[in-house]
């Protein structure tokens, strides 16, 4: 099927253009949750490697069929070689899984003394921080993908991104975590000393006590105390958290990185996917396009949806070439499915005339292995 | 009643895209027909709902939106975190002048949006405020409490935040309030219904959901298997199909007696449409088998092509109904 088999107002994202480009060296797969963001960015990884980029793919939480595919069989954090990755034309893949636990511990390790380390690993508000917070695994994977950034081993990194209630929770958690760890509250709760000078404390006294009292009563004096004890042992780190998420934004405004939003025809995933296009434009982010994954596939082949039921009918009246009958209506369905998917894709091209699109049609089967990622691949550079 | 009598809170969890905003709203018509009054809310701030059921967006007071049939009344509500917090304050600890400090230093900021514990917590707290508030003269105010949940990722520890609640809050009011809540989510007056499509992945995390909602003790309901297709094929077909050892000059020789053109484009073109749809059968079969070793009632309900408007979710509700869920 190739691309111009879909006449469309909308320009052709140029796939392969994109993935070949050297000064392209993030591919960032965002959009809402369950619109194949992962197979699409495994599939993209796989085919700049094998035109020769050294490519990693950063993965969140892949299906496990398609994360043994990739050789994926641990959530450790280290990127390893993919096998079975054709490397004729110089290039190569890693994969590797998000672990936004050890992630953070790392960071937490990294700055701070061995023995401080340990104390804050081991307080019960920063386990709670750790695992359970929302964004703490957007926060993480920026985190992860500003490291990754920062070796050399790799000349392009794909990252699929955490499945959010929303797709701007990529761009907004980190830095929503980064402020509160930095942030005014935190500094309240880690006691009156760290508000600052005398005279500041006296105006604020009457106030500040009655937000302990408050706080103390709504958390109790225990949870109060964990926190307490996790901001003074965090002392050394205050200024490092917003600046990390800062730094790590700052990396994705940057002409090199390249976001793709990914959707499904479906109506709520194309009105997330518009969320994102607009707000990307309103921070002037580099928005490569849309990539539209699962259409449905329109071939016609002289025949149409009514005029197929219609034949359908009269084949069934006469009570003849059942088989023929039973076909012409499968037809007339798969022809009204994507006329279906043509018009709500449509829908957001009439509202972003300007951002690429590529079109991937819906596979049969579910892709679980590097052939069905390859298939993938072809589809997405509109060469297939 | 149906398959859940004595249930009073319906969770409606499931992959992203499955459907779950439908299927909880088809529920809470369902249980509310022949004269009940069902509450169906929602958690994530996205107003399916509103868009679902075609009225204006939710907010946090209960509004009625929608009639059951034979009588019956469908409450709708946006349940907001920060609202919720409020009102936790004020009912627990009537705070007024430090429920404002703690909004200035961004407390709630902080509970609502980067703390989902926190967030979870107020959010299942309203769920269960609502689930047993009781009229002046004793009655329940709503028969069935239906929650368009988090997605199946989230759903146990959505559910459960509240046992965690009272291992880091050990005292007081939090404390009390988290105990009841924990207790009504582990009771059999809750059922987590889970919604799927006949996919790999949805299946999986359907699977994945039921086992770890069975291993924190929390009842699992029914599957809900979404947009079903009718199948065009008989199962001998199918085989050849997939095979495509359809018989082409059978299929011409039809096209030609209904007026159409028959060449071997349009017969291959045919012959692919049924191979992928032969493909996709065998698929849903494995996946079906799946769902069954999962042992719980299972409900189907068809496919719209064109979308869910009101009549479609009226539909979807007696489908649910016939099946037993109501």
């Amino acid at each position: 099927m190739s691309a111009a088999a879909y006449p469309h107002r909308a320009p052709q994202l140029r796939a392969d253009h994109l993935i070949d480009d050297p000064r392209v060296r993030i591919i960032v797969c965002c959009g809402s949750g369950g619109v194949g963001k992962t197979t699409t960015a495994a599939a993209i990884a796989l085919r700049a490697a094998e035109r020769g980029r050294r490519a990693v793919v950063l993965t969140i939480d892949p299906a496990r069929r398609l994360a043994q595919s990739m050789g994926l069989t641990e959530l450790d954090n280290t990127p390893r070689a993919v096998r079975g990755v054709n490397t004729e034309a110089g290039g190569g893949l890693d994969a590797m899984m998000l672990d936004m636990k050890r992630t953070f511990d790392e960071v937490v390790e990294e700055h701070t003394t061995p023995d401080k380390a340990r104390q804050i690993l081991a307080n019960p508000f920063y386990q709670a921080v750790s695992s359970s917070f929302a964004g703490t695994q957007e926060y993480m994977a920026m985190e992860k993908l500003g490291q990754l950034r920062h070796r050399s081993q790799w000349d392009l990194i794909v990252v699929d991104t955490p499945p959010s209630r929303s797709a701007l929770d990529f761009l907004d958690a980190p830095q929503r975590l980064g402020s509160f760890l930095d942030g005014r509250l935190i500094r309240l709760l880690s006691g009156p000393a760290r508000t600052g000078g005398r005279s500041y404390l006296k105006v604020l006294h009457a106030g500040f006590s009655v937000m302990t009292s408050a706080m103390t009563k709504v958390l109790g004096s225990e949870l109060l105390r964990d926190v307490q004890t996790f901001v003074n042992a965090l002392d050394t780190m205050f200024g490092g958290f917003r600046e990390r998420a800062d730094q790590t934004y700052a990396l994705l405004k940057r002409p090199e990185t390249a976001f793709l939003v990914v959707a499904a025809p479906e109506p709520d995933a194309l009105r997330e996917a518009s969320y994102f296009v607009d707000r990307l434009s309103r921070d002037a982010m580099p928005l490569a396009g849309l990539v539209l994954n699962r259409m449905r596939v329109d071939r016609a082949a002289g025949i149409g949806e009514e005029q197929a039921i219609a034949a359908a009918e009269r084949l069934e009246a006469a009570g003849e070439h059942q088989l023929t009958a039973s076909l012409l209506r499968l037809h007339a369905e798969h022809l009204r499915l994507a006329a279906r998917d043509e018009r709500i894709s449509d829908r957001f091209s009439s509202a972003h005339p300007d951002v690429p699109v590529v079109r991937l049609p819906a596979l049969a089967g579910d892709v679980h292995d590097l052939d069905g990622l390859r298939q993938v691949g072809v589809h997405f550079s509109g060469t297939g | 009643m149906g398959d859940w009598e004595g249930v009073r809170l319906h969770v409606v969890t499931g992959k992203g895209g499955t459907g779950k905003t439908t299927v909880a709203g088809a529920l809470a018509i369902a249980l509310a027909a022949d004269g009940g009054r069902v509450l169906v809310a929602e958690v994530e701030e996205r107003q399916g709902l509103a868009q679902l059921f075609d009225v204006a967006p939710l907010t946090y007071d209960e509004k009625r939106i929608a009639a059951a049939p034979r009588g019956g009344d469908v409450f709708g509500s946006a349940i907001d975190p920060r609202e919720a917090m409020h009102e936790y304050f004020e009912m627990f600890y009537r705070l007024g002048r430090a429920g404002r400090a703690l909004d200035k230093v961004g407390f709630v900021d902080f509970a609502t949006t980067i703390a989902p514990g926190l967030r979870d917590v107020l959010v299942t707290g309203k769920t269960y405020e609502a689930t047993r508030r009781r009229t002046s003269s004793g009655e329940p105010v709503y028969d069935a409490v239906v929650l368009d949940a988090p997605p199946t990722g989230r759903i146990t520890r959505f559910l459960d935040v509240n046992t965690s609640v009272t291992s880091l809050a050990r005292v007081g009011p939090i404390n009390r309030q988290a105990r009841a809540i924990t207790e009504l989510v582990h009771s059999p007056r809750t059922a987590v219904h889970i919604v799927t499509l006949l996919e790999d992945m949805p299946v999986q995390e359907t699977a994945d959901a039921v086992a770890e909602l069975r291993s924190a003790e929390i009842p699992v309901g029914a599957i809900v298997v979404n947009q079903m297709r009718r199948p065009h094929l008989r199962s001998r077909e199918l085989t050849a199909a997939r095979r495509r050892r359809l018989d082409r000059e059978t299929i011409a020789k039809g096209l030609q007696v209904a007026g159409l053109p028959n060449n071997d484009g349009v017969v291959e073109v045919l012959m692919d449409n049924a191979a992928a749809h032969a493909e996709r059968a065998a698929l849903e079969r494995s996946q079906r088998s799946v769902l069954k070793e999962l042992d719980r009632p299972t409900y189907e309900l068809p496919h719209y092509p064109d979308g869910i408007d009101p009549t479609a979710l009226y539909e979807l509700a007696d489908v649910l109904a016939d099946q037993g869920a109501a």
